[in-house]
């Protein structure tokens, strides 16, 4: 088991720096000159010239990409012209926009796009798999088919579209809601529910969709087998062989999913945070981009990279311990 | 009279399928009295499992039209409700299925499933007095270290321990009715024969009945009293055991009792005259072959240092259990697997060592008959196109004559040289066979091993295939190594008997010492776990 970990944090690790040198090829290396887009747009050039100098831009490529791996793990220091300012692992240097370390920059917007993730994740998996269970109990009902349709037609529906629905619905036209605004969890916890509702309920409806197909599916599948057939010989309810045995057999492959699909949200929820206005690590993304804010997109681009790949290696591990037969190795 | 435990009355079961309805059971009436054992035998689509089914109204939502009457300890099987039915099921007749392991629930506790069983029929009991219950059957049924074993899951328990797991789940309620399905069929003889002491002890202890589903006439002259003999989804016969197997009244039941193949007789008819053949020649030799799997701590040695000689025209029969060794051995014969060890010699020359390239000349003449005839057929090409493979790829003939040939080989396989452009599914398995034998013969190889060739096939398509294997022997001057597991199946081919034993040979000589004469311990425990019929017959 530990053996297992230890080589998994290897591959991770590996995956990584695999990403870190694309990413960095992609924004440092390709045509372009970073060190005018850091100066801003009224620029002369001796202001270039230092801005050159203190990005390092002179330096051969590879020593430029080493300054940037030195940076991830010990820090790094910068001159400001007039002493030095020291940027703390990890660092991916400072914002073109505000000079603001990157760093800084992510960790004051993690707390909203974690507040939308795990929101929406619950949630999508409360209405996912009720949904998938109820088509199952309902088999071959009226009832099923309608929520194979409607679940098609949620995974078919993107974002914006529900999302802007919803907000015309429930806050303009209903009233029922707040337009959405981010309020931090630890400063009024009723408004901070109240306003994520929206974007939660928007983006859930998506998973839950797909996750209502995969539930419903891999329970009928489970329902076919031969063991199923044994607990019908035997007397036990088809209530008890629905919620023991077949919802059993549909559980390894939630988690795993499950965890897969969190690692994707922290760097997929862009268009959910833009249309709603939430202060996120996506909404970030998108005017990085906007504005060739190099140092932003980059970190932000190796955050989802991390998230993806260890969320995958707990999806791994907690589907081996869901499924025994599965061997970790 | 006492009240029969089981009456079926004029039970039809009909299917609907995508070529129409099928009838499975047609107009079948029986009795069983309490305590009594009754086996229902035939060939695959017989009806027997059909109706084992039925009675415990297991086709009930499935679109299958039931009529008739099926009544289990007074209770009417079709007019039940879902109560009264759940009842039935468990607490009256517990059934025991086929193939243990998928008929256990692979995430949860083996002891856990019997509980819970258990406590759909005993609502007051406890948890703990059902987990209690769990580990006492358990137990009864002969798992070592019950309570610990209990927590097991279904894939960390072997092939017999799982059948024991089901037949202990089947005790737990302590039914008057035991239905087992082919409960032996997947095991190797001395598990068999332990399942079925088993059985026989619970019935001796409980008093429970018995309707024991089987192909195996072997199986069921050991275990009941009474034999139904189905076909066509209706009774052919029934009677006591032993007035059955000594003068069966209709050709059915004596053509099928006929194909039983004896483990202390050969069969008459096949080739005789190769106790005369003096064709000596030596065409395969091996010497210490040896075959490892895995590396480091893991390694596991398949076959170890396993010497052994094929002459030209002699039939080598190979035996064992599952895990023995003979699959893989048989694969090295015909070098679709490499050897890790050992030398292994055709005509002479070393092949052991060759690469895939310096194999091609010999692969013509080295072929494999493989056990599962389903799945070793390319089920989108015709068998027609199937069976040329190898010709083209020898590429010695032109395409009219490439057909000319298949059509000749089909019919000597005894198929219609017209099926040429059939497809795998619109044949039966014994027919399958026929076409694998079909394509193995094509090159014209000298020696072709068969790999349980007929272990998947029915006791009359099994004659009929051994003795296609035999005429085409004779015909052709074949080399056979033939692999099974059924010792009967094995004495009435072979000339020599090898028996295999984790991956080493124990013992080895011609057919007939080995099986009148064992010398190995472990040859004689094989050769006194089949079950006969000629015990039943002799005691009659």
């Amino acid at each position: 088991m530990s053996l297992y970990f230890l080589r998994r944090a290897l591959g991770a690790v590996l995956v990584l720096l695999v990403i870190s040198v694309v990413v960095y090829a992609i924004f440092y290396v390709a045509p372009g000159d970073p060190a005018k887009l850091a100066c801003g747009p009224r620029c002369n050039p001796e202001q270039l010239r230092q801005v050159r100098e203190q990005l390092g831009l002179n330096d051969p490529v590879y020593v430029q990409y080493w300054h940037f791996l030195q940076g991830i793990f010990v820090g790094h220091d910068y001159s400001t012209g007039t002493g030095t300012m020291h940027c703390d692992a990890p660092c991916f240097g400072l914002s073109y926009q505000n000079n603001q370390q990157v760093t800084d920059l992510i960790a004051e917007r993690l707390p909203a796009t974690l507040s939308l993730s795990v929101g929406v994740v619950v949630l999508w998996l409360l209405l996912g798999v009720g949904i998938g269970l109820l088509a199952v109990v309902r088999r071959g009902g009226l009832l099923e088919r309608a929520l194979i349709w409607l679940s098609l037609a949620g995974t078919a529906t993107p974002v914006f579209v529900s999302g802007l629905a919803l907000m015309m619905l429930f806050c303009a036209y209903l009233e029922w809601l707040p337009f959405p605004s981010y309020v931090p969890l630890t400063d009024d916890p009723e408004q901070w529910a109240w306003n994520m509702l929206l974007p939660w309920v928007t983006l859930a409806l998506l998973g839950a969709s797909i996750y209502a197909r995969m539930t419903r599916s891999s329970m009928l599948e489970t329902l076919a087998e031969d063991h199923v057939r044994t607990f019908r010989a035997y007397g036990v309810s088809e209530r008890a062989i629905i919620g023991k045995h077949a919802l059993r057999g549909a559980v390894a492959p939630i988690v795993a999913m499950t965890a897969a699909d969190f690692g994707s949200l922290i760097g997929g929820t862009m268009l959910t945070e833009t249309m709603f206005g939430l202060p996120g690590v996506g909404q970030m993304l998108v005017r990085s981009v906007q504005t060739v804010d190099l140092p932003v997109v980059v970190a932000v681009v190796m955050l989802i990279g991390a998230a993806v790949v260890v969320a995958n290696i707990i999806g791994d591990t907690l589907y081996a311990l869901a499924d025994r037969r599965v061997a970790l190795r | 009279m006492t009240e029969p435990l089981v009456k079926v009355t004029d039970l039809a079961v009909t299917f609907p399928t995508d070529d129409g309805r099928v009838r499975a059971v047609d107009g079948l009436s029986f009795e069983l009295a309490p305590g009594g054992a009754l086996a229902l035998v035939g060939e695959s689509g017989s009806g027997k499992s059909t109706v084992a089914f039925g009675l415990l109204g297991l086709h009930r939502s499935t679109g299958a039209e039931v009529t008739g009457g099926i009544e289990v300890a007074g209770h009417d099987v079709l007019a039940a409700d879902e109560a009264e039915l759940r009842q039935v099921r468990g607490g009256v007749a517990a059934m025991v299925f086929q193939d243990p392991l998928s008929s256990l629930d692979p995430y949860q506790a083996i002891g856990d499933q019997i509980a819970e069983v258990h406590r759909v029929h005993r609502r007051d009991a406890s948890r703990r007095a059902a987990r209690d219950r769990a580990v006492e059957v358990l137990d009864r049924v002969g798992i070592p270290d019950a309570a610990r074993r209990a927590r097991s899951r279904p894939h960390e328990f072997s092939g017999g321990m799982r059948q024991r797991a089901l037949i202990a789940m089947a005790l737990a309620c302590e039914p008057r009715l035991l239905i087992a399905d082919e409960p032996t069929t997947a095991l190797d003889v001395t598990v068999q024969a332990q399942i079925l002491d088993l059985l026989r002890d619970l019935r001796a202890e409980t008093g429970m009945g018995l309707i024991l589903v089987t192909h195996d006439l072997g199986v069921a002259a050991d275990s009941v009293d009474d034999l139904l003999v189905m076909k066509n989804g209706r009774a052919v016969e029934r009677g006591p055991v032993r007035a059955l197997l000594d003068s069966p009244a209709e050709t059915y039941t004596r053509d099928l009792l006929a194909a039983v193949p004896r483990i202390n007789v050969r069969r008459p008819g096949v080739p005789e005259q190769r106790a005369e053949r003096t064709d000596d020649t030596v065409l395969l030799e091996a010497k210490g072959l040896t075959r490892r799997f895995g590396r480091g701590k893991r390694a596991v040695t398949a076959v170890d240092d396993v010497s052994l000689t094929v002459r030209a025209g002699e039939t080598v029969g190979v035996v064992g259990e599952s895990g023995s060794g003979k699959t893989t051995l048989g694969r090295m014969l015909v070098r679709l697997l490499e050897p890790t060890g050992g030398e292994l010699r055709y005509e002479g020359r070393d092949i052991g060592g060759l690469s895939d390239r310096g194999l091609r000349p010999f692969r013509s003449e080295l072929q494999m008959v493989f056990q599962d005839p389903v799945s070793s057929l390319n089920p989108r090409r015709s068998i027609g196109e199937s069976i040329a493979d190898p010709l083209r790829v020898a590429g010695r003939l032109g395409d009219a004559e490439i057909t000319a040939r298949v059509r000749d080989l089909l019919e000597r396989v005894g198929l219609d040289p017209g099926a040429y452009h059939r497809y795998p599914h619109e044949f039966s398995g014994g027919q399958r066979q026929r076409v694998g034998i079909a394509r193995a013969l094509a090159p014209e190889p000298k020696l072709i091993v068969c790999d349980e060739p007929v272990s998947a096939l029915d006791v009359t398509t099994q004659a009929q295939v051994v003795r296609l294997l035999g005429e085409l022997q004779r015909d052709l001057g074949l080399a056979l190594v033939f692999i099974a597991h059924d010792l009967a199946v094995v004495r009435q081919v072979s000339d020599r008997l090898v028996v295999m034993r984790g991956g080493r040979i124990v013992e080895e000589g011609p057919a007939d010492a080995v099986y009148e004469k064992p010398q190995h311990p472990y040859t004689q425990g094989l050769l006194a776990a089949v079950p006969r019929l000629e015990q039943a017959e002799a005691a009659a």
